[in-house]
């Protein structure tokens, strides 16, 4: 198994936080995992990213300029990254922020779905993110969505564990929609 | 797999020091480091040792040494140009055969350079670094896992030959995350140290910890030790050798850009060329019999590193008469990706075979060298050896679809 | 008949001829040191931190356990071996260009953290080893083969006052300056060092003594010019006296 993706949008998105919920739950799939967040110059023009992979042998590099997929949360992100996609690989793209005539057609595999206006109807408009993976775990079947709701005690602090079922409803719910696509 | 904890690279290296029961950590903050000061400013206390942060890199270091002279763990870190402040206290505890273990998570320079990875201290950190003929041994890790468990090496290392030892990460090291296998704390040896470290001299004579030979002689004597210290360190030559049996080209890479140049690597196998991967991890002392031994074999080799060519130096040191490095350059301020090894190794694999013929014959051919034609290696130029330049990551076709892993 | 004995070297001193030029203060304010060593029953659990300069070689006649510091880090590696022997009794001995010129950082730093170690600051006002250079603390006018026709002020700046400095932070428990000009003078050093050890061994904070010192080669005066010239010329520049003595409990 070998699956690598480039998780980007605003700050604030919550990027870097899927990205790490992702690895933890590759990590407790007991797969190797990295995960490295955009660095240096690069963090220039408008996006936040981080990239993952999960991989039953042994990772080679953590950076990946073209990736299988990617999760992109707003324009620049899809401008960045679309490009760089590996042929035949699969996107989530958040249509609530992106206009979806801009999706390649036929190169690459796109689930697009509103994340924004899902997580609002789920009463939190900061779970988009979480919408998103929801989405992407369904899309690529890298990982079961259970091991994902599992791993949220790990990067979501004590302080907030309240919000995991909410956080567990928005992964399920962006998973539905990733089905339906299909 | 059971038990693995997820760190970054930084943080795999602190909880490395404090499983090798580190109880001194003396910091300063500098990017792209700050996150082991910053781990180690609570944990290190928890853990019933003394965490202070200095007024700078020079004085951490010299804490360092104040520790070592105690016979107790104790590490600082930092990054390039932290390095070289603390150089002075490097040289001291060389020349006093003090333990200490300093980690430099490399950043570009020279001078304030950016905060982005590179491999530029290589030199600095295998070729003494500070004033005086001295060496420290030098540990690369490549992944977090061998950051935790190297650095748990470099305090036993340390303690065993007497000397500073550098961990050299990068940027890139630091600051990725990969599951880490955590060890059982070290137990304590309690008599470690103890022949030689500073406890106040109480029912024994004193002892002095010093650098400073002035009478005819001593520091002949001292240097003489010295060297003799660093030829048994060759016992702990480390280094990782991946499809190097039947390759025909030999990438050559240290740390991350090993573990990078190691997917390359793959790719290129993947597509059925023979191309092997070797990856120091002891910087010093260098791996250069093992290279030595692939060169005799007929192999050729390109070396790559986030420099402008400081390993590959010492690569051909190892190689040459046999053979010659290629090298390929990855400059500071570039994110180096697999995809942009895969034509130097393909250039450098095509130009092996055109500089001696087919891959066969030129192998044995190599392999015994005239006098005549070694001094015409030395004096060729590598023909690969070319720099990446390109001032930032452009829009590229994707690659071709290829299994990888 | 049975001899009495009224004077011997203390233990703490190693019986031998110093390398020191004659009239040179540094011999005397070591005997001081080892006196209170003895007296505190130090020895044994003393580490010194020596410094560069012409004290370096004080392991050479104190019996005590010791490790050398680059030029002005003493109080940075003396800091290193306190914290990994928090038991152990730690103390720098520096002149003035190793500790106002090149360790000002260090020695500003320690003081402040309040390290639980004693510095003996002794200065002559020229650097000695390497041959007579100004320091920091060379007097105004004074000529040194760096400032050939005497300190300007000007282009040097004045001859720096540590123990005011030191006196203003916050983790010195003891502050003080002294001489060994005068047999007086010479027991008020031996308080105010006694009184910096304990500061230490009390764990209440940073104990600094500076002792104004001769150094009559450097100067090109006779011992007893140099001597002399601690009163005349050094004192009104450098006035003697405690300016911290924190109290104990006040401290901890």
């Amino acid at each position: 198994m070998y699956q690598d993706v480039i998780i980007a949008g605003f700050g604030g998105q919550g990027v870097l936080l899927i990205g790490n919920l992702l690895a933890y739950a590759g990590m407790h799939a007991g797969l190797n995992v990295t995960y490295i967040p955009v660095y240096g110059v690069e963090m220039r023009g408008g996006t936040a990213n981080c990239t993952v992979v999960l991989s039953s042998e042994e990772i080679g590099s953590p950076i990946i300029h073209s990736p299988r997929s990617t999760i992109v949360l707003n324009r620049p992100s899809l401008d960045k990254f679309q490009p760089r996609l590996r042929d035949g690989g699969v996107q989530v793209v958040n249509t609530s922020l992106i206009d979806p005539s801009l999706i390649e057609k036929k190169r690459v595999r796109t689930v697009a779905l509103p994340c924004n206006d899902i997580a609002d109807k789920l009463g939190n408009p900061r779970l988009v993110n979480m919408v998103s993976l929801g989405a992407y775990v369904q899309a690529t079947g890298c990982l079961p969505l259970t091991t994902v709701e599992k791993s949220l005690t790990e990067v979501i602090s004590s302080h907030y564990s309240h919000l995991i079922p909410k956080n567990v409803e928005a992964l399920r719910a962006g998973a539905s929609e990733a089905a339906k696509a299909k | 797999m059971a038990g693995r904890i997820f760190l970054k690279g930084n943080e795999a290296i602190a909880h490395g020091a404090l499983a090798a029961g580190c109880k001194c950590f003396f910091g300063y903050p500098i990017t792209p480091q700050n996150d082991i000061p910053e781990f180690m400013s609570s944990a290190i206390c928890k853990a019933g040792g003394q965490f202070v942060q200095a007024e700078s890199e020079v004085a951490a270091a010299n804490m360092l040494l104040g520790a070592a002279a105690a016979g107790v763990r104790a590490m600082t870190s930092s990054s390039s140009p932290g390095m070289s402040l603390k150089q002075e206290a490097i040289s001291y505890m060389a020349g006093s055969d003090l333990p200490g273990v300093i980690v430099n998570i490399n950043r570009g320079g020279p001078g304030l350079g950016d905060i982005g990875p590179s491999q530029g201290d290589y030199f600095q950190s295998v070729k003494g670094g500070g004033h005086g003929d001295y060496r420290t041994l030098v540990l690369a890790p490549a992944t977090c896992q061998e950051a935790y468990d190297l650095t748990r090496l470099a305090f036993d290392l340390a303690y065993t030959y007497r000397n500073p030892v550098l961990i050299l990460g990068d940027a890139i090291l630091g600051q990725m995350k990969e599951p880490v296998t955590p060890a059982k704390p070290r137990k304590e040896n309690p008599k470690e140290a103890q022949d030689w470290c500073l406890t106040g001299a109480k029912g024994r004579p004193t002892r002095l910890l010093k650098s400073l030979f002035l009478d005819d002689g001593a520091l002949a004597g001292q240097n003489l030790r010295l060297k003799a210290k660093y030829e048994k360190m060759k016992a702990e030559i480390r280094y990782e050798a991946f499809a190097c049996d039947d390759a025909e080209l030999v990438v050559v890479a240290f740390g991350t850009i090993g573990r990078i140049a190691k997917s390359a690597v793959r790719a290129l196998r993947a597509k059925g060329r023979k191309v092997g991967l070797f990856r120091p991890i002891t910087l010093f002392p260098f791996p250069s019999a093992a290279l030595a031994a692939l060169a005799a074999k007929g192999k050729r080799f390109l070396t790559i590193e986030h420099n402008l060519g400081q390993m590959v130096e010492d690569v051909r040191l190892a190689v040459l008469p046999a053979a010659d490095s290629d090298f390929f350059s990855v400059l500071p301020g570039n994110m180096p990706i697999p995809d942009d090894f895969e034509k130097p190794i393909l250039a450098s694999l095509k130009g092996a075979a055109k500089k001696t013929g087919a891959p066969g014959k030129a192998t044995k051919k190599a392999a015994k060298p005239t006098p005549a034609k070694a001094a015409a290696a030395t004096k060729k130029t590598p023909a690969a050896a070319k720099i990446r330049g390109k001032a930032a990551p452009t829009a590229k076709k994707p690659a071709a679809k290829g299994k990888k892993g | 008949m049975s001899e009495k004995i009224v004077f011997q070297k203390p233990e703490s001193v190693y019986d031998r001829a110093t390398h020191y030029c004659p009239g040179c203060h540094h011999g005397t304010i070591h005997r001081l040191v080892g006196e209170i060593l003895d007296e505190m029953k130090l020895r044994e659990k003393t580490i010194l931190v020596s410094s560069i300069g012409c004290s370096v070689f004080l392991y050479n006649y104190l019996e005590v356990d010791a490790v050398e510091a680059p030029h002005g880090r003493a109080p940075a590696v003396a800091t290193g071996v306190k914290r990994a022997r928090m038991d152990k009794f730690v103390f720098t001995y520096q002149g003035d260009g190793d500790l106002a010129s090149i360790g000002m950082a260090e020695i500003m730093h320690a003081a402040n953290r309040g390290e639980r170690i004693s510095v003996v600051f002794v200065n002559n006002t020229v650097y000695g080893m390497t041959g007579g250079q100004m320091a920091p603390t060379t007097m105004e006018g004074q000529k040194t083969t760096t400032c050939p026709s005497g300190r300007c002020p000007e282009s040097h700046g004045l001859p720096i006052r540590m123990a005011e400095i030191i006196a203003s932070l916050g983790g010195v428990a003891f502050c003080a300056r002294t001489a060994v000009d005068t047999v007086k003078n010479l027991n008020q050093t031996k308080k105010a060092i006694r009184r910096a050890f304990e500061v230490q061994t009390a764990g209440t904070g940073f104990g600094f003594v500076e002792v104004l010192s001769t150094c009559p080669t450097n100067w090109r005066m006779t011992p007893l010019k140099a001597n002399e010239r601690i009163a005349a010329e050094m004192i009104p520049y450098f006035p003697l006296g405690v300016f911290k003595d924190a109290d104990a409990e006040v401290c901890a």
